[in-house]
Parts: C-alpha cells; sequence; structure tokens
C-alpha cells in the first residue's frame, strides 16, 4: 500500500480505540452518517445497504469483522466510502469509523511489519505499522478484511 | 459522443449485420436454391461489405469480399447452382471476413486463399488463383504468370470533391499495383498555389502503366465505387520488355495499420454500440423536450412560491413515459440470437449426419439488450444438447416411425412479466430411469432416493453429469448444461423440463423482463420497507385475527376455498418488536404456486429501479436487488421465486412431519 514512492497521505481514523491509516488514494467520500437499510440474512459485518448519490452501497463494521461489538453512531461518527480493489473487481464499499481525524502524510521510514504478538486483530488483516504523531497505527489491509467470503 | 466514433467502428457495426444478411441469406439458399431473391440479397450483402471496407480503409476485407464476390457472381448469373457444398464454403468464407474484420492480425492469408480456391472450383471462376495477391501482403510478391501479359495505360482523374466523399485515390492505386507490375506517375498541374490550396481537394491526375494478366475489367473493378466521381482512361498498349524494367516498389497495405490499431483499442469487447429504431428516438425527444418545459415550469412557480402540484404531476407523467421510452430502446427483439442459431444447427446437422431442422416462433418478443447477450451461450448449449442428444440417427426415426428429419423448434414469448425460451426436440426424450442409474453411479443422489421426474431431469443440469456414453465434438462432457443453469440463475431465471419417452424434451428458460426498473409494491415489515415486483403480486388481503394469533403450527390461509401458506416476514427477516395490530398478506404467484407475505402495512405503488446488491450479498436468497426510495433510504426487493421455495420447503416440512394442516 505504502510503496516505494516515499510519503503516502493516509486518512487517520479512530475504530474501536484503535487508530488506522487508511491509503488517501483509496477514500472516494466522507459522509455524515444517514440511515441505512439492514438486509436480512447477511453475514453481520455487512449487514447494511445505504445509498450514496445514487448508487447502493455496502455497509461494513469493521468491529464485527474484528470480533467487537458492533458500532453505536455517535456525533463523531463517519461513514467514509472507499473504492478498492477486491478479487480482482473494483468495488465501492462504505466502512463506519467512531472518528475522522485528518489526512496525514506517512512517513515510510517508520513503516514496521506487525509484530506478531501484542495486537488483538487478526494479523493477517493488517499491512503493516507505522508511526504518526508519536503513535503507532494500523495500516489495515482492507482488501483482505472487506473480502466477500469473510474468512 | 458521436464525434468521436471511430469510423471503423461503424464499419465493423455495419458488417456485423450485413455478414448476419448473408448467412441468413446462404442458409436460407440452401433450402431453396433456385430463388434469385435471396441470391441478390447475398450478392448485395456481399457488394456493401467490399465497398465500404475499401472506403474504412480494410484493405483486406475488401479484397478477399471482392473475390468471393466474383466468384459468387457465377451464382448470380445462373452458371453455377449454390448446391450444399458451395454454401458451406460460402459460409466459411464469411466467418473469414468477420475474422478478417475482427481480428486481422490473427487471420490468416493461407486459409483465405484455400477458401477462395475451393469458391472458385465449385464455381469454375475463369481467372484461376491470380487475383488473390491482395488477400495477404505475401501473396502478392510473386509476379503473375507471363504468359498472357498484357499492357495497359490507365488515365486516372478524380472529381474534386473526392476525398470529402471520403473515398482514397491512394488505395484504389495501390489496388492497382496488386494487379501487376505498375508505374505510378503523377501529374501535378492542377495543383494551385499555396495560398488558393484547399487541403480537401484533390488537384492530382495519375497516369499508370500496368503490366498485368488480367483482363480490363479487374482493372475497371478498382474503380468500381468512384466511377462516379472520376474520369477513368484505359488503353491497352503493346507490352513493353518488362524484364528490364525494376519492378516499382509496391507501397503495401496502406489500410492495414489503422486496422490493426482500431483491433488493438477495441481490446476484443463486443461493440457497445446498439441500434435504435428511429421512431423511439423520436418518442424519447418529445417527452425530453415536454420534460424541459415542465422543468421550466416548475422553477418558475417555486420562485413564486406557488403552488406545484400539477407541475409535479405532469413532471411524474413524464417520467414514466421516459422510462417506458428509455426501456423501448433497450430491448432487442430476440430474432437476432435467433439467426445464430439457424447456422449452428446447419454445422451441427453436417458434423452429426443428422438432418435437422430449425424451426424458430416468436422472433419478434423483446428483451433487455443486456439478456438477448447473456442468452446467446446457454441456448447455444442447450440446441446442441437437442440435437446431439435429444435427436436419434435418421435410420433410428424411421423405424420409430418419425420423419428422417429431425426438428428442434425455438418458441419465443412473453407470459406476464416473463419471457419464456423453448427449445423442443422431437427425439427420444429424456430417460428417467437412465439419469437415475447414472446420478446413483455418481454419487449425486441416494440409491433408491424418491425423486420426483423433475427434479431427476433437473440433474441433467449438474456439473459434470451427463448420460451420453460416448464424448463427442459437440457435447458430453456435461458442462454445457452446467452454463446453462449458471447463467440462467444469473439472470433470475428459472429452468422447467419437460420430456416424454419417445416423443422428445422441451426445455423452457424463464426470465424476467427487464433487468432495470420494475413497477413494485411497497411494504413495511417492522421498520424495514420492502419491494416485492408487482407482476408477481395477486392480491392483498388482511391476514384473519384468527390465524393471526393463532398457534405456530398453522401457516395456511383461505383464499376462496384455496389453501395459501403463508410467511410471516417479522420472523423470517428477524424484526424485533411488536408486530402491527392488522397485519396484511400480499399473495404472490411465480410458476402457478403461490404463497402470503405477511406484513405490517402496505405501503402503495412505487416505479423501482433496480439496483443490484453487491457481491457481499451474494449469499443472501431472499433478496433479488435494491431500490432506492423517494427520501433517499434503501429498500430492498424482495425476490419472490426464493421466497416461494423456503415456503413450500416449510410446507414440505409441516406435511411430512404431521398432517394436520386443514
Amino acid at each position: 500500500m505504502f510503496g516505494a514512492q516515499g510519503y503516502a497521505q493516509a486518512l487517520m481514523l479512530n475504530v474501536a480505540g484503535e487508530v488506522f491509516a487508511i491509503d488517501a488514494r483509496q477514500v472516494r467520500e466522507i459522509l455524515d452518517p444517514v440511515p441505512v437499510t439492514r438486509v436480512p440474512g447477511a453475514k453481520p459485518y455487512f449487514a447494511s445497504v445505504l445509498n450514496v448519490r445514487g448508487k447502493v452501497i455496502q455497509l461494513a463494521d469493521l468491529r464485527l469483522r474484528f470480533g467487537l461489538p458492533p458500532a453505536t453512531i455517535t456525533q463523531d461518527s463517519r461513514f467514509i466510502v472507499l473504492e478498492i480493489e477486491i478479487e480482482g473487481d473494483p468495488t465501492t464499499i462504505g466502512i463506519v469509523a467512531d472518528k475522522v481525524f485528518e489526512v496525514a502524510e506517512l512517513d515510510p521510514a517508520t513503516l514496521q511489519k506487525t509484530p506478531p504478538v501484542g495486537m488483538h486483530w487478526r494479523p493477517e488483516f493488517i499491512a503493516g505499522i507505522a508511526k504518526w504523531r508519536d503513535e503507532f497505527i494500523v495500516l489495515p489491509d482492507m482488501a483482505k478484511i472487506l473480502n466477500a467470503q469473510g474468512n | 459522443m458521436s464525434e468521436n466514433t471511430d469510423p471503423a467502428d461503424i464499419f465493423r457495426t455495419e458488417a456485423a449485420e450485413l455478414l448476419e444478411q448473408l448467412e441468413t441469406a446462404l442458409l436460407d439458399l440452401e433450402r431453396a436454391p433456385a430463388d434469385s431473391n435471396l441470391i441478390n440479397q447475398a450478392f448485395r450483402a456481399l457488394h456493401t461489405i467490399k465497398g465500404s471496407g475499401a472506403m474504412f480503409g480494410f484493405e483486406q476485407v475488401a479484397a478477399f469480399t471482392h473475390e468471393f464476390e466474383s466468384a459468387f457472381d457465377r451464382v448470380r448469373k445462373g452458371e453455377t447452382a449454390p448446391d450444399p457444398e458451395l454454401i458451406a464454403i460460402a459460409l466459411n468464407a464469411k466467418d473469414f471476413i468477420r475474422e478478417l474484420i475482427e481480428k486481422p492480425e490473427e487471420a490468416s492469408a493461407v486459409i483465405g486463399m484455400c477458401i477462395l480456391t475451393d469458391l472458385r472450383k465449385l464455381t469454375q471462376a475463369p481467372q484461376a488463383g491470380a487475383a488473390l495477391a491482395a488477400v495477404g501482403p505475401e501473396a502478392a510478391a510473386p509476379a503473375p504468370p507471363t504468359s498472357e501479359l498484357q499492357h495497359w495505360r490507365i488515365g486516372v482523374r478524380f472529381h474534386k470533391d473526392v476525398l470529402i466523399n471520403g473515398s482514397n485515390p491512394l488505395l484504389l492505386l495501390d489496388e492497382l499495383r496488386a494487379l501487376g507490375d505498375c508505374n505510378v506517375t503523377v501529374d501535378c498541374r492542377d495543383l494551385p498555389d499555396l495560398a488558393a490550396l484547399e487541403p480537401a481537394v484533390c488537384y492530382f491526375t495519375w497516369n499508370v502503366e500496368l503490366t498485368t494478366t488480367h483482363p480490363q475489367s479487374a482493372i475497371e473493378e478498382v474503380f468500381v465505387f468512384v466511377l462516379d466521381e472520376m474520369e477513368l482512361k484505359i488503353e491497352a498498349g503493346t507490352a513493353p520488355a518488362t524484364e528490364g524494367r525494376p519492378a516499382v516498389a509496391t507501397q503495401e497495405p496502406a489500410g492495414e495499420p489503422p486496422a490493426a490499431d482500431a483491433a488493438i483499442k477495441r481490446g476484443g469487447k463486443e461493440a457497445a454500440t446498439i441500434r435504435v429504431p428511429a421512431e423511439r428516438l423520436d418518442e424519447m425527444m418529445d417527452r425530453v423536450g415536454e420534460l424541459v418545459i415542465a422543468q421550466a415550469r416548475l422553477s418558475q412557480l417555486a420562485g413564486a412560491g406557488a403552488s406545484t402540484n400539477g407541475v409535479a404531476e405532469e413532471i411524474e407523467r413524464l417520467t414514466s413515459s421516459l422510462r417506458d421510452a428509455m426501456m423501448g430502446i433497450r430491448m432487442l427483439p430476440i430474432g437476432s440470437l435467433f439467426g445464430r442459431f439457424r447456422r449452428l444447427v446447419h454445422d451441427i446437422s453436417r458434423d452429426l449426419k443428422k438432418e435437422i431442422e430449425l424451426v424458430a416462433e416468436g422472433e419478434e418478443t423483446e428483451l433487455d439488450k443486456t439478456m438477448v447477450e447473456r442468452l446467446a451461450d446457454p441456448l447455444i448449449h442447450v440446441i446442441r444438447n437437442a440435437a446431439d442428444h435429444g435427436l436419434e440417427q435418421p435410420e433410428a426415426r424411421i423405424a420409430a416411425g418419425k420423419p428422417a428429419v429431425g426438428r428442434i423448434r425455438l418458441v419465443a414469448r412473453h407470459a406476464g412479466a416473463e419471457v419464456l425460451i423453448a427449445v423442443s426436440d422431437d427425439g427420444r426424450g429424456l430417460d428417467a430411469k437412465r439419469i437415475r442409474a447414472k446420478a446413483e453411479e455418481q454419487g449425486l443422489i441416494a440409491p433408491g432416493a424418491p425423486m420426483s421426474e423433475q427434479q431427476l431431469y433437473q440433474l441433467i443440469f449438474h456439473p459434470g453429469f451427463s448420460t451420453a456414453s460416448v464424448v463427442s465434438a459437440l457435447s458430453g462432457r456435461g458442462v454445457g448444461m452446467d452454463v446453462v443453469r449458471r447463467t440462467i440463475d444469473g439472470l433470475r431465471g428459472s429452468i422447467d423440463i419437460a420430456s416424454e419417452a419417445g416423443k422428445g424434451t422441451t426445455i423452457t428458460l424463464r426470465l424476467p423482463l427487464t433487468l432495470a426498473i420494475i413497477e413494485g409494491l411497497l411494504v413495511r415489515v417492522g421498520d424495514a420497507r420492502y419491494v416485492a415486483p408487482l407482476t408477481s403480486v395477486e392480491e392483498c388481503v388482511e391476514l384473519p385475527p384468527v390465524v393471526g394469533a393463532g398457534s405456530r403450527g398453522r401457516s395456511f390461509l383461505n383464499i376462496r376455498g384455496e389453501l395459501v401458506p403463508f410467511l410471516r416476514l417479522r420472523e423470517m427477516f428477524g424484526e424485533s418488536g411488536e408486530p402491527d395490530p392488522h397485519q396484511k398478506v400480499v399473495i404472490v404467484s411465480h410458476n402457478d404456486a403461490r404463497v402470503g407475505l405477511v406484513v405490517d402495512q402496505i405501503l402503495g405503488g412505487h416505479q423501482t429501479v433496480i439496483k443490484s446488491l453487491s457481491k457481499f450479498h451474494a449469499d443472501v436468497a431472499s433478496f433479488s436487488g435494491a431500490t432506492i426510495l423517494g427520501d433517499g433510504a434503501v429498500a430492498l426487493i424482495l425476490d419472490v421465486p426464493q421466497l416461494i421455495a423456503a415456503a413450500q420447503k416449510r410446507e414440505a416440512h409441516v406435511n411430512s412431519g404431521k398432517s394436520e394442516a386443514a
């Protein structure tokens, strides 16, 4: 994700108390929460859809994906619309963030591999760890997290 | 957008249609060899392909088609009869033209030559083999035989506007060069001063000295499409000592690079254009015009703070008629698809040595464009299957007291909100016992498992399942029918099979009419709203309080004396909270099966623009899509066939458990 081209711009957001950095090139828009429609029978973390400018898109709840209780919508919550390639198809998908901070430049020099222990996220979901404001933040591998099989 | 259209693409679209016409004519000709109308039809198609091919720089196409045309000309003149062998080769030649147009880099000149040689042999064309030159650049190199060399002096002067009309003199001169040893000199006498020069005007005159074995007619042929726009003088001269003169370096086909470029640009994708009857476009234009006026009125009223009810109604009416017009544009008659199958059956019939007649009905039945395209593959498999497995060999047919010629009927018709496409053969029929034996052998079903015939028949769509003991080139591997089912499932259709031993099999594909917009009935279940396709809704009734409050075991309604099972959508969709006091039941039907859907409230009709659900929801069976409501919220569209299947499963469960349902 943060390749050899030097600094990468990333959207910093908070999900369940953890700070994430999402490649800014994948972010289409950031929306205030709107009412969503539940899809009965769908996997819990993909359980709702919403209307984004006339398109019906999927809303994924990362908390459920990570085995945490579902997100509660607060004043700070935002829906982040991403466009990522999932299993070869460019896919538009929304995720719920508890808070959005800013778009920051990440220094690739601070980039580290995922430590094998000490994380409560599943290791295969994490592309790496970077440093931002003297804090360690997670770079999630969104394509893996959001794969349709959900395994 | 149209300004950016690549002219080569226009040619491709046009040529595809012409080739289809040609194929139809050739196939019809097989049955009616004496029909001069058909011959002329084929000839016209060839001629137009040749003409526009040259015009758009498809040199090879033009050259090949030219040869094809001259061979076919003998048929037109009645010198050769179009026998099946000739038609088979003509069909090959047609395929080759398509290849030259679509994938010029893959088309082999050698194949082209073989086809032409065969064609000539059959039509006994006099100018044996020489004019091939232009088909492939490599074929152009060897000099023609010297025996009948004739020297020609040709003066070529085009009218000034020849370039504006789309002809390219250089290509024509190249065509001349292909005929033989050629010396072209250009006369620039008429070229004006730079200030007066019109770049789009052709000022040149050419003098050509040509030494060739071809007759004068071949030279005239080169200019046949521009004769109106030029002066052509052809004089025969004595052959000079050609040996001494160095052959003029012929510029190899100038038309090739653009054609190849375009092919790369297209990237092998289907041409994404669609031909629309002009009247439908006019109708749409009218509606759009009215809509613009209504919009202006709306702005005015909104500005003045007046009531907008009237305009809102008008806009509603316009939108719906605009929608209908738009849908009409997306509709294609399925006949465009059926045409291809005639060729398929023709080829199969030859390969299998079975005589097969294909009868198509309902070709005018219209279907959504996307659907027509996606149906091609599955139908090919079904037809192949019918021809290969369904129909018997002629001897067996006669022994069974049937006509030797097998018949495959292809019928399309509308039925409610569905289109039915039935492929029936009058062959041996499906052998349920054999299917069962094979399925048990392959472990698909438990030995002796109780199954209805319909269920057994459906096994033929199972991947890898085939009762054919011999794998032929056509079928028997058990792949094709699996493709059929997957495609039809993907289009949210279903497949019915009917079969009678010794009489034949009918496979019916049922497809929804459109993939884009439907009329829906909006209902509320708990806090969520859902859309039921209006075409499958039969009626709405109130849930009788007795049943509503009653035991869980009973889930049947008495609708005018008939038992209709019902599903409580609240339970099914896991809605929490108290149900509304007066629950409603929406009775929906599909394929003669009915089921009631219990909802909290019926909100009314809704124009439903279908949005597909993402692949994340591929596992959710109850919904066929989603739509966006007036307030911007998303409502899911109920998948009636799936819900009915769910109800039937439950019904079967209840019935087998205890027979208490009254």
